[in-house]
C-alpha cells in the first residue's frame, strides 16, 4: 500500500497507518478478515449510477414506439404535469431491463419449474427483460390482427385505453402469455419510473414528487415534525441535486 | 548460587552487550524508551502494514522520489543491532544513519535533536529489546542527483540547528515539559508548521499550519478564528487522548498520530503539551478576510447544497453532534486559510480515529459523485463565511485541482 | 478438500444482532472468538450514507441490501397437499444478509413481550380452560420468566439508547406510557420521538374512544447518545427511509451503530465475511460439535475448529442449518414427534386506511418507530370469553413514511391507472394514512419447517421447505381487531375509512413482517423443544442458539427484536457464569 508524503517527515496516511496495521488481506477470494479496527478505505462506496439519455438499451426502436405510448395512456399528461412519456417512463423501464433487474439477477432460477397456487409466487423461468420481449411480440400481433394491420403507438387513444383494460382484465387473449400478469408488469414499472429518483431516467424533473408534494432524497425534517398542518415549503431534491445547487450567473 | 548467576548475567552482557552502557538490562529503563517511543511515535514510519515491529520496510513517496523506512530491529546485519551508542545519538541529534551517511530529514532529526541524550538512549535500551527481524531495507530509493547524501550538508547548513531543548525558567515544570514533548519527541512542527521551498521549518511562524500531499494540517497556535484560540486546555487533552472534542474528530494522518502516539500517552504528558500550546505565542487574532455577503449568488447555491446533503448531520446551525459530527460554527479547521483537507473531505470523505476513549469511529462520506467543482467550491464557501466564521471563498479550479491529485494519489 | 484453521474457542454463525452480542460478550472474558458471515461488510458512510441511502428503488423495491434468493432461499406451500415450490424472488418476508443482518435495516420497534405471553399455555388454560385451545394448536409456556428476563430487555435497551416512555417502573403505573406493559426497572434510555399530525389524531380518537395511547418505543433515536460500550448514537431526523433502509445519520440502532465499533477493538476477536457455513461437525458420538465447516467465494472449503458453536444466523436459517448437521430430531408432522422444525409461527397483521379532510399529513415525515399505539388489545390484556379465538396485537398509527413508488393511497374504486388515477393520487396523498394492528401467531401441528425433497441451493444442499396457514384462531383475531381499530378510526372523523382484516390463506407474495419464529424452540421438555431455558441445544451440549427468533415457542403480539436481543444477554449471561465454568448440559 503506498502512502504519500512530502520530503518532509510526515504522518502517513490513514490508508496506511490504523486500518492498515490490523487490517490482513487474506488469501480467500473476496473473503474478507477483519480484526482489530472497523476498516474504511476511500473510493469503496457505491453510489448510484446515473442514467444517461441516449438511444435505447433495450428495446428495438418498435418496441420503444410501444412502449411510449403505452405509459402515455397510463400515466396521461394533463394539467396537473406531464406524463408516463414526457417524464421518461420508457427511458426508465429501458435502462432496467437492459441492467441486473432485466437479467432476474439474484433470483432463484433453478429448476424445475412448476405452476403452482397464487400464494407461492412467479414460478416461470423468464426474467423481465425475457417477459417484455415476449409479451410486446404477442401485444405487436395481436393489435395488427384485430386493428388492420396497424400498431398501438397508431391507435387512437381511446382505443389505446381500451386495449390496456382488456389486458389488464385478462380479456384480451394474448399468444403464450398472461396478458394480466403481463400488464401488471408493465404498470408496476411504468408507476416505478413515474416516482422514483429521476437519476434512473423517469420521474424528469421531479415531475412526480411534485404531483403529490413529496420533497424527494431528503434527509432532516426535525424542524418539521411539530408543525402540524403546514405545507413543506422546501422544492424536491434529488440524489443528484436540484437546480438551485448550480450557481446562478 | 545466587553470585554465580549475577556473575553470568555480567558476563553474558558484557559477551553480547559491548555495544550497550550499562543499565540497559533495567526494567525502568527499556519501559521509558518503549514510552518515548510513542512519544515519538517510531512506529508510524519503521513498522510497515502487517509486517513485524519496526522492521522498516514501509515506503514513503514523496514528491522526490521514494524512501524506505529503515529496520530498526536489533538485528545485526539488516537492523541496528551492531549500532554503537554514539552512532544512535547521532542519528537522532544529527542525522547521522549507519556509518555517518546523511539521513534524509522525514526521518525528523531536526525536532528529535531537542530530546536529552538520557532520553535518546533509553530509546536505544528499548530498541534492543525488540525481536529481531533479518529485513535487509534500502532505504534510498531517491532518483539522481537527490539520492546523493552529500546534498544533504547543504540542506542541513540551511535548514538545521542541532541542539537540545532549553527549558525556560520563567515558565512552570508542566510547561517545560509540554514543550519538550511537542518540539522534541512528538515532533509536532514537522507537520503543522510551514515549510520552505527545500522543505524546512519556517522557525517564525512555528504551527500556523502546513499542507502535505492532500492534508492541510491546521494551525495550532492561539489564533481564536484559525488556531486553538477558541478551545480550552481540556478540549486539546480529551483531543488528543481519545481523538475527539466538542468541537471536532481527528482524521487523515493525525488520526494515526492519536492513535499510535497521543492517545497513548499519559495523562501528565497530556496535560502538558495542551498547557503549552495554549500558551504558546502566536496568538490573538489574525486579519479577518472579509465574509462573502449572503445574498451572493455563490453563497445562495451553497446554502441549498448545505441543507439538502450537509444538515442532516452538521444541522442547520453547523453545531454538528460532539463527538460525532464536526462542528462548523466557529471552527479553525473550516476558517483554515488552506482548504486542502476541506476540499479533500468533501469529495473522498474520511473516518475518525477510534480510541478506547471513543471507540465510534464515524465516517464523514464521499461527495465526488454527487457534487461538480463548481458546487463543492460553494458549499465550502458557505461554510467558511456562515454562523460568523470568516475565510475566503473557495475557487471551482481549486477544487477541480485537488479532485485530479486525489485521483492519482488518494 | 477442506483446508483446516487453527482452533478457536468461539464460533459464531452470523454476525448479526445476535451474534454481535454474543461476540462482545465473549471476547471481554478473553476467549479467542471468530464470527462467520454469509455477506458483506456494511458500514455506514461507506454502505448507506446520507448521500444516497434515500432510494427508494433501490432499498425497498430492488432490496439492495438483503438476502439474495440465489445465495439461499426457501421454498413454501400452504399445507400438505401441496407441493413446495421455490420462493425465487422474496416479497412476503425479507431476509436480511451481510454483517448486521437485518439489524441495519429494521424499523426499530422496540418491544417487549407481555408477563403473561411467557405463560401462555397455562395462563389460558386457567383462565379459559382447556377446551377453549384448539386441540392443534401446540403453544407452550416459555422455559423463562418475564421477570427473569427483565433485567436483560434493559440491557438490550439501554445497549441500542431506545425512545419511548415507561407505563410501569417497578410496579408503579406512569402516565403517557404503556399501563399494560410488564414491570420496568427503569425508564427508557431516551424520550419518546416526537409525533406528527396523524399519530396525534389518532392518539386525540383513541382517548376519545376509552383507549390508552402512549409513543410507539423506538430505536431511532430522539437524541444523541453513548451506550454502555462506549459508542456514540447520533439523533434520528424523521427522514422517513427507514425500514429496508440503512441509516446514515447513525441514529438507527444496529450492530454497526451500538456493537462493532467496541466489539472489533478485541485482538481476540475476528470476523470473516462473504464466507457461509455450510455444516455444523459433529464427533463420532453425535453429542458434541467439533467445529464448522465454511466456503468462501472461490468455492475453497475451510475446517473451524472450536470448543463453543453459537448459531447467530436468521431463524430459519439457523433451523435449515441444524437440520442439515443433523443435531436434534426433525419434526414429523405426521406422528408429532421430533422438534427441530416444530412450531413454526409468523405474525398476523391487518391495516385501517384512512382519508381525512383538510389535512396537511406530512406523511414522508416519519421514523421506522415513531406513532402512537394502544395495547389494550394484545395478548390477554382483554377478556377473550365468548369471542372465540385467543391472542392480541398492539394497534395505532405507526405508518414509517410515505415512499410514492409504494406508498400513494387513493380512494376505493379508483382505476389503478389513467387520469383519474393521476389526480386521486395527487389529491390523496397529503390526507390519507394507513393505520395498523400487529397481532399474535400462535403455534400449530401443521406450521413446520423441515427439509425440501427436491430443490437445492448452490452448495447442493436442501433447501428449507415452510409450510404454513393461517388457522381460524387468527383469522377470527384479526376480524376483531380490526374492527376496534376501524371504530377508532371513525372518531378521527374521516371522508373515507377502509378496513382490510387479514384473510386466508397466507400469501408468501405480500408483505407482512420479516417475523418469522420457531423451529429451534427453546423450553423446559426436550420432547417439545430443541434448547433448555439457556438456548443450548439438549442433544449437543457445546451447541447454543443464543437468542434468534427461532428460539420462540409462538409468536406474540410484539416485534421479536427487543426479545432476541434480551435472550442474547440472557445466553451470553448463562454461558459465562455456568457453561465455562463447567461445560457440560446445563439443565
Amino acid at each position: 500500500m503506498s502512502c504519500t508524503t512530502s520530503l518532509q517527515p510526515t504522518r502517513r496516511l490513514l490508508l496506511c497507518s490504523a486500518a492498515a496495521f490490523f487490517f490482513v488481506g487474506t488469501t480467500l477470494a473476496r473473503a474478507r478478515t477483519l480484526a482489530g479496527s472497523l476498516p474504511w478505505e476511500a473510493g469503496t462506496a457505491t453510489p448510484p449510477v446515473a442514467v444517461r439519455p441516449g438511444p435505447w438499451m433495450f428495446f428495438t426502436a418498435d418496441e420503444a414506439a410501444v412502449v411510449e405510448a403505452a405509459v402515455d395512456r397510463l400515466i396521461p399528461p394533463d394539467n396537473r404535469g406531464p406524463g408516463g412519456k414526457d417524464t421518461g417512463c420508457a427511458v426508465f423501464i429501458d435502462r432496467q431491463l437492459a441492467g441486473p433487474y432485466g437479467r432476474a439477477e439474484g433470483l432463484y432460477t433453478r429448476p424445475p419449474f412448476m405452476p403452482g397456487a397464487a400464494t407461492q409466487g412467479y414460478q416461470l423461468p423468464d426474467s423481465p427483460a425475457a417477459r417484455y420481449r415476449t409479451g410486446l411480440r404477442a401485444l405487436a400481433e395481436y393489435i395488427k390482427g384485430n386493428f388492420a394491420g396497424k400498431s398501438f403507438r397508431d391507435l387512437a387513444p381511446g382505443d389505446q385505453d381500451t386495449v390496456l383494460k382488456g389486458l389488464e382484465s385478462g380479456s384480451i387473449v394474448l399468444k403464450d402469455v398472461k396478458s394480466a400478469e403481463f400488464f401488471a408488469l408493465l404498470l408496476a414499472n411504468t408507476q416505478e419510473g413515474f416516482f422514483a429518483d429521476p437519476i434512473y431516467g423517469g420521474n424528469r424533473d421531479m415531475a412526480s414528487w411534485r404531483l403529490i408534494g413529496f420533497p424527494g432524497a431528503r434527509y432532516d425534517y426535525r424542524d418539521w415534525v411539530d408543525r402540524h398542518n403546514e405545507p413543506y415549503p422546501l422544492p424536491p431534491v434529488s440524489i443528484m441535486g436540484r437546480s438551485d445547487w448550480t450557481v446562478k450567473d | 548460587m545466587m553470585r554465580r548467576s549475577l556473575t553470568a548475567t555480567v558476563l553474558f552482557a558484557g559477551l553480547t552487550g559491548a555495544a550497550f552502557a550499562q543499565d540497559t538490562q533495567s526494567f525502568d529503563r527499556i519501559e521509558r524508551g518503549r514510552y518515548l517511543a510513542v512519544l515519538g511515535d517510531c512506529a508510524g514510519c519503521h513498522t510497515a502494514p502487517g509486517g513485524a515491529p519496526f522492521a522498516g520496510g514501509l515506503a514513503l513517496q514523496t514528491p522526490f522520489g521514494t524512501l524506505v523506512a529503515p529496520n530498526i530491529t536489533p538485528d545485526p546485519e539488516t537492523g541496528i543491532g551492531n549500532m554503537s551508542n554514539d552512532d544512535f545519538l547521532a542519528t537522532l541529534h544529527e542525522g547521522r544513519g549507519h556509518n555517518g551517511k546523511r539521513l534524509y530529514p522525514a526521518m525528523p532529526y531536526p525536532a528529535y535533536t531537542k530530546m536529552t541524550d538520557d532520553d535518546v538512549l533509553a530509546m536505544r535500551a528499548y530498541f534492543a529489546t525488540i525481536a529481531p527481524v533479518k529485513n535487509p531495507v534500502v532505504s534510498n530509493q531517491l532518483p539522481f542527483p537527490l539520492n546523493i547524501r552529500l546534498a544533504m550538508a547543504f540542506w542541513n547548513g540551511l535548514n538545521f540547528t542541532p541542539g537540545r531543548y532549553q527549558p525556560n525558567p520563567q515558565k512552570s515544570a508542566v510547561w517545560n515539559r509540554g514543550a519538550y514533548i511537542v518540539e522534541g519527541p512528538a515532533h509536532c512542527g514537522t507537520c503543522h508548521t510551514p515549510k520552505t521551498l527545500l522543505g524546512g521549518d519556517k522557525n517564525n511562524v512555528a504551527l500556523t499550519g502546513a499542507t502535505l500531499q492532500g492534508w492541510f494540517a491546521p494551525d495550532i497556535t492561539n489564533d481564536t478564528r484559525k488556531g486553538i484560540g477558541g478551545w480550552s486546555i481540556d478540549d486539546l487533552v480529551q483531543y488528543l487522548k481519545k481523538g475527539t472534542n466538542n468541537w471536532t474528530l481527528a482524521s487523515g494522518p493525525m488520526a494515526e498520530a492519536v492513535s499510535h502516539s497521543t492517545s497513548q500517552m499519559n495523562d501528565d504528558d497530556i496535560l502538558a503539551i495542551a498547557t503549552y500550546l495554549k500558551d504558546n505565542g502566536e496568538g490573538g487574532v489574525s486579519a479577518k478576510p472579509a465574509v462573502v455577503a449572503a445574498n451572493n449568488n455563490v453563497m445562495h447555491a451553497g446554502a441549498a447544497i448545505y441543507k439538502d446533503s450537509c444538515a442532516a448531520c452538521h444541522k442547520d446551525s453547523g453545531q454538528g453532534e460532539a463527538n460525532l459530527f464536526p462542528r462548523l460554527a466557529g471552527s479553525a479547521l473550516v476558517q483554515s486559510d488552506d482548504p486542502t483537507t476541506l476540499a479533500r473531505v468533501v469529495l473522498h470523505g474520511t473516518r475518525a480515529v477510534a480510541t478506547a476513549g471513543a471507540p465510534t469511529g464515524p465516517a464523514m462520506p464521499a461527495f465526488d459523485w454527487r457534487l461538480d467543482d463548481a458546487q463543492v467550491a460553494a458549499v465550502l464557501t458557505y461554510i467558511r463565511s456562515n454562523w460568523g466564521n470568516a475565510a475566503e471563498a473557495v475557487s471551482a479550479t481549486a477544487v477541480a485541482t485537488q479532485r485530479a491529485s486525489l485521483a492519482k494519489s488518494p | 478438500m477442506a483446508r483446516k484453521l487453527p482452533a478457536k474457542d468461539v464460533v459464531i454463525i452470523g454476525l448479526g444482532w445476535t451474534g454481535a452480542i454474543l461476540a462482545y460478550e465473549l471476547a471481554k472474558t478473553g476467549l479467542n472468538v471468530v464470527a462467520i458471515e454469509r455477506g458483506p461488510w456494511r458500514d455506514t458512510a461507506t454502505d448507506f450514507p446520507p448521500a444516497y441511502a434515500q432510494d427508494e428503488l433501490r432499498y425497498a423495491v430492488r432490496l439492495d441490501l438483503f438476502l439474495r434468493p440465489e445465495q439461499q432461499t426457501l421454498t413454501f406451500r400452504n399445507n400438505a397437499s401441496q407441493t413446495a415450490l421455490p420462493i425465487r424472488s422474496f416479497s412476503g418476508f425479507l431476509p436480511g444478509n451481510g454483517v448486521g443482518g437485518a439489524g441495519i435495516h429494521w424499523n426499530g420497534q422496540t418491544w417487549r413481550f407481555l408477563p403473561t405471553d411467557f405463560q401462555l399455555r397455562s395462563h389460558l388454560e386457567g383462565r379459559y380452560g382447556k377446551a377453549a385451545l384448539p386441540a392443534d394448536m401446540t403453544i407452550q409456556d416459555w422455559p423463562v420468566t418475564y421477570d427473569e428476563l427483565e433485567p436483560y430487555y434493559d440491557r438490550f435497551e439501554k445497549l441500542c439508547g431506545t425512545s419511548g416512555k415507561a407505563g410501569n417502573i417497578r410496579g408503579q403505573k406512569q402516565a403517557g406510557g404503556n399501563p399494560f406493559e410488564g414491570w420496568r426497572s427503569s425508564e427508557y434510555p431516551t424520550p419518546p420521538l416526537k409525533q406528527g399530525l396523524g399519530a396525534t389524531l389518532f392518539a386525540e380518537a383513541a382517548r376519545k374512544t376509552g383507549h390508552s395511547p402512549f409513543p410507539q418505543p423506538a430505536s431511532n433515536l430522539s437524541e444523541a447518545y453513548v451506550n454502555p460500550l462506549g459508542v456514540k448514537l447520533g439523533q434520528c431526523t424523521y427522514c422517513g427511509f427507514c425500514e429496508r433502509f440503512g441509516c446514515g445519520n447513525y441514529a438507527k440502532a444496529s450492530p454497526q451503530t451500538c456493537v462493532l465499533p467496541a466489539l472489533l477493538r478485541f485482538p481476540n476477536f475476528s470476523a470473516q465475511t462473504e464466507s457461509e457455513v455450510t455444516k455444523i461437525n459433529l464427533d463420532s458420538t453425535g453429542k458434541r460439535a467439533t467445529g464448522v465447516t465454511y466456503v468462501d467465494t472461490s468455492g475453497q472449503e475451510w475446517e473451524q475448529p472450536a470448543d463453543i458453536v453459537l448459531m447467530c444466523a436468521f431463524s430459519f436459517f439457523n433451523v435449515q442449518l441444524m437440520l442439515l448437521s443433523g443435531i436434534g430430531k426433525p419434526y414429523d408432522p405426521q406422528t408429532g414427534q421430533g422438534v427441530v422444525g416444530r412450531n413454526y409461527a409468523y405474525q398476523t397483521t391487518s391495516s385501517v386506511s384512512v382519508i381525512l379532510k383538510d389535512k396537511i399529513l406530512n406523511p414522508f415525515i416519519a421514523t421506522g418507530a415513531h406513532g402512537m399505539i394502544i395495547d389494550d388489545y394484545n395478548g390477554d390484556n382483554f377478556d377473550h370469553t365468548g369471542l372465540g379465538f385467543v391472542g392480541g396485537g398492539y394497534m395505532g398509527f405507526g405508518q414509517t413514511g410515505a415512499r410514492p413508488i409504494q406508498t400513494r393511497p387513493v380512494p376505493k374504486g379508483t382505476p389503478k391507472w389513467g387520469a383519474e388515477w393521476k389526480k386521486a393520487t395527487a389529491e390523496t396523498y397529503q390526507r390519507a394514512c394507513s393505520l395498523a394492528t400487529h397481532a399474535s401467531s400462535y403455534s400449530y401441528k401443521d406450521c413446520y419447517l423441515d427439509l425440501d425433497p427436491t430443490y437445492k441451493d448452490r452448495f447442493g444442499r436442501p433447501l428449507l421447505r415452510m409450510t404454513f396457514d393461517f388457522h381460524d384462531n387468527e383469522l377470527k383475531m384479526s376480524a376483531y381487531l380490526t374492527d376496534r381499530l376501524a371504530e377508532i378510526a371513525k372518531a378521527m372523523d374521516p371522508v373515507e375509512l377502509v378496513a382490510s382484516p387479514r384473510k386466508g390463506p397466507y400469501d408468501s407474495t405480500i408483505y407482512q413482517t420479516t417475523h418469522n419464529t420457531g423451529g429451534t424452540v427453546m423450553g423446559a421438555d426436550p420432547a417439545t423443544s430443541v434448547l433448555n431455558r439457556y438456548c443450548q441445544s439438549w442433544d449437543v451440549h457445546n451447541v447454543f442458539v443464543p437468542g434468534g427468533a427461532s428460539v420462540f415457542p409462538q409468536n406474540h403480539g410484539y416485534n421479536p427484536t427487543d426479545t432476541v436481543g434480551a435472550l442474547a444477554y440472557w445466553a451470553a449471561d448463562a454461558i459465562r457464569n455456568r457453561y465455562l465454568k463447567n461445560p457440560g448440559p446445563l439443565v
